[in-house]
């Protein structure tokens, strides 16, 4: 166990915290944000636009489906932009910040 | 003394196993080709009871059993994700609503999907960064830890104990309808099995339960579409004709419609089964439920306990990266399920074994694999009937455990005993605690028998949706969150959800009832009447028939006429039921509210508790002074709880 513990007061204050901090919470919300807007526009287009999703594109396959697989897709897609972000980016700034403030070498 | 009670566990399930070759009733499986299927569950057995002895000897420490040493690797953990979450109702269930109801069921499933964007991007890594084993360790960091602990205990039980019924009803009437064991065994069987993971080899065996059987499902999935799919040259457009030009599938489309499906053409009728309405019917309903799992999933304790097994919050987010591709990979591959069943074996079929489609992906196995009466037909049929018991025990594990972490890490030590406790003790207390859950899922499973159990699964999201979720977000994120709040909305988004439900269509209004099935049972009545006449004129002979062609007219007349009792005999049972009463379990003659999912409005509930609670009165001294250091630990993971040391 440590000894000490580290002053949170002080790495809340840093400016680098302050900045890893803000590029997180506008990057994860806006994030949540457009795939909850995605998705619910499935069960309303289903059931307040159903022409809408009747429409056959190639074959049997119809608008309703497509949008059905592109939720898959979108999905996928959010989980591999916030992948990359974050390790790119976000693990490395708290990963300095760590170090700093755990006494350790960075 | 542990010999001895590994010895006991065996020996139950091996009179279980023995007690139910006798009595063989029928199942989807045929008789002679049992062995098969108790050959194939015996191999699945005895691989994870392999694992469980194994996890037996590592798990030493509280570590060890709540928390697998957070040891394992993200794709480890991805993999027991998906088996932790993949329960028999997505496997079997949503499958057999595709092979049903078509569309309605594909969109169903994509929201089981979604949910996890939710746990990736706002849960996943901050609950690993300050999370010690359960829920309540997150709410006890800046609130008053017995307060939170208490109440996100009860919550966690609470949420546990209807997934678990839901779960165990399933698996008893699945079971016996595969392979015709008696219910009561059945239900007895995952519990002792389940226990026997969980008491053994805690966390470490849990995991791995998860993982074979999340393996042996994904295996099973994609064996079945590529068998599915391979007729087609893996053409999507050519599978969805052969599905839309299917006669079956237009006939279950024209039962469907009723009177309106007399104006469309056959070609459109098979369409008509691509398109959104044949089941969902109120759209404001499917939001709810929408919402309810979308905000849920991150609130379920048995999926935010997987998070603590890992030893970063890097490996966190790893995890529900593969569980998203494991996830969704399945979710697609239940489209094939569906519509192959569909196509190859017919909803009349799949309907006349289970009437809620269950067994659309067995009988799709028996097919590929030869049909009815052959060999390879009924290994590939009990294969699949081995899966799903395997997932219905993984599933029940993950919850028992988290239900029984509950129990004994928040309220027995971190309540009771002041977080004076023993390694030892805490163990002690850890299996005891296993042992009660398990005991009450079995007792609860048995007495449930016959019951509509499917919305309690609907209702364990609600809940968590409502109650955990709101309460984990905001201490997480919001400066003025403090323990008034947490307990304030964690029982109001609790009680909203569950109050609402009771006052639902899902309950039971014997009036509704007897409204909806005594013309039902009339009309089979009249049928059967006609039928008879046509059947006595059909002996008495047309001479003008030969007697070949009179046999065969006879026999469709009788098949029909079966078909009529048996319509009969279903509606007539559910008049029987509601016999004598007039009200439902809470006192009602019709439903207060339409909706049948409680999510759209004890979700906005648990969060305006949450707010106002903390907002109104004084300031928490101990919430605020500690919000720096919980603000600043579950961003960079600064201190968090490490693995421990081999």
């Amino acid at each position: 166990m440590p000894t000490s513990m580290p002053d949170w007061a002080a790495i809340h204050a840093d400016p680098r915290f302050q900045d890893l901090h803000g590029r997180k919470t506008r990057f994860l919300w806006g994030l949540m944000a457009v795939s909850v807007v995605f998705y619910f526009l499935l069960p309303i287009g289903a059931g307040y636009f159903p022409e809408l999703f009747k429409i056959q594109v190639w074959g049997p396959l119809n608008i309703g489906l497509l949008f059905a697989f592109s939720q898959f897709v979108v999905a996928w897609g959010i989980a591999f932009i916030y992948e990359r972000r974050a390790s790119r980016e976000f693990d490395q700034l708290a990963a300095e910040l760590c170090a700093h403030y755990s006494g350790k070498p960075a | 003394m542990k010999t001895l009670s590994w010895i006991a566990a065996i020996a139950t399930l091996l009179t279980a196993t023995s007690a139910n070759a006798q009595a063989l009733a029928a199942g989807a499986v045929a008789s002679e080709y049992k062995w098969l299927t108790f050959l194939v569950f015996g191999l699945i057995i005895a691989a994870t009871m392999f694992v469980t002895y194994l996890a037996a000897r590592r798990v030493k420490s509280t570590q060890q059993f709540y928390a697998a040493g957070r040891s394992v690797t993200g794709i480890q953990n991805g993999w027991a994700i998906a088996g932790d979450y993949l329960s028999a109702a997505s496997f079997l269930g949503i499958a057999g609503l595709i092979s049903l109801y078509g569309y309605d069921g594909f969109m169903y499933s994509v929201g089981w999907l979604v949910a996890y964007i939710t746990v990736l991007l706002v849960i996943a890594e901050p609950c690993r960064n300050i999370g010690k084993y359960t829920l309540g360790d997150i709410l006890a960091f800046r609130n008053d830890p017995k307060k939170a602990k208490t109440v996100a205990a009860i919550s966690t039980i609470t949420v546990s104990i209807f997934y678990l019924t839901a779960q165990m009803v399933g698996g008893g009437v699945l079971v016996k309808t595969l392979i015709g064991i008696d219910y009561e065994v059945s239900v007895i069987a995952v519990g002792v099995l389940m226990l026997a993971y969980v008491v053994f080899g805690g966390m470490v065996a849990t995991t791995w339960v998860q993982i074979i059987k999340a393996v042996l499902l994904v295996v099973a999935s994609l064996l079945l579409v590529f068998f599915t799919w391979m007729p087609y040259g893996f053409s999507l457009p050519e599978f969805l004709q052969a599905a839309v030009s299917d006669p079956k599938v237009q006939a279950q489309v024209s039962k469907l419609l009723g009177d309106p499906a007399t104006q469309m053409s056959a070609a459109e009728l098979g369409q008509r089964f691509l398109e959104p309405g044949l089941y969902l019917k109120s759209p404001i309903d499917q939001i709810s439920l929408g919402l309810a799992l979308v905000f849920g999933t991150a609130g379920m304790p048995h999926i935010l306990m997987r998070f603590f097994t890992v030893p970063t919050a890097k490996d966190a987010r790893v995890s529900v990266l593969w569980a998203m591709g494991i996830i969704g990979g399945f979710y697609v591959l239940t489209l094939f399920l569906g519509l192959g069943a569909a196509i190859n074996v017919g909803a009349l079929k799949i309907s006349a074994i289970d009437a809620g489609g269950n067994m659309a992906g067995p009988l799709l196995a028996q097919y590929i694999g030869g049909g009815e009466n052959s060999m390879l037909g009924n290994l590939f049929l009990a294969f699949v009937a081995a899966v799903a018991f395997a997932t219905i025990v993984a599933v029940v594990a993950g919850l028992v455990l988290a239900s029984a972490s509950a129990m004994s890490h928040d309220i027995w030590v971190g309540v009771v005993k002041g977080e004076h406790a023993t390694q030892k003790e805490e163990m002690y207390a850890a299996r005891v605690s296993s042992i009660i859950v398990g005991v009450i899922a079995i007792v609860v499973g048995i007495a449930a028998k016959g019951q509509n159990v499917a919305h309690l699964v609907a209702l364990a999201f609600a809940v968590a949706a409502s109650s955990n979720l709101p309460a984990v977000l905001l201490t997480l994120y919001w400066k003025r969150c403090n323990t008034r709040g947490v307990v304030l909305g964690m029982s109001m988004g609790a009680l909203s959800a569950i109050g609402l439900v009771l006052v639902s269509p899902n309950m039971t209004y014997p009036n509704l009832v007897r409204a909806i099935n005594a013309p039902l049972v009339a009309s089979a009545q009249a049928k059967i009447d006609a039928l008879n006449t046509q059947i006595a004129g059909a002996v008495d002979g047309d001479a003008r028939l030969d007697p070949a062609r009179l046999d065969l007219a006879r026999l469709d007349l009788e098949a029909a006429l079966q078909a009529a009792v048996t319509l009969r005999a279903v509606s007539q049972t559910k008049i029987d039921q509601v016999e004598g009463q007039t009200r439902s379990l809470v006192g009602l003659e019709a439903p207060l509210i339409p909706l049948r999912n409680p999510g759209i409005l004890s979700i906005p509930i648990g969060f305006l508790c949450v707010l106002l609670g903390s907002l109104i009165g004084r300031r928490e001294k101990r919430a605020d002074d500690l919000w720096e250091e919980l603000y600043v630990r579950q961003n960079i993971g600064l201190h968090s709880e490490g693995a421990s040391a081999h």
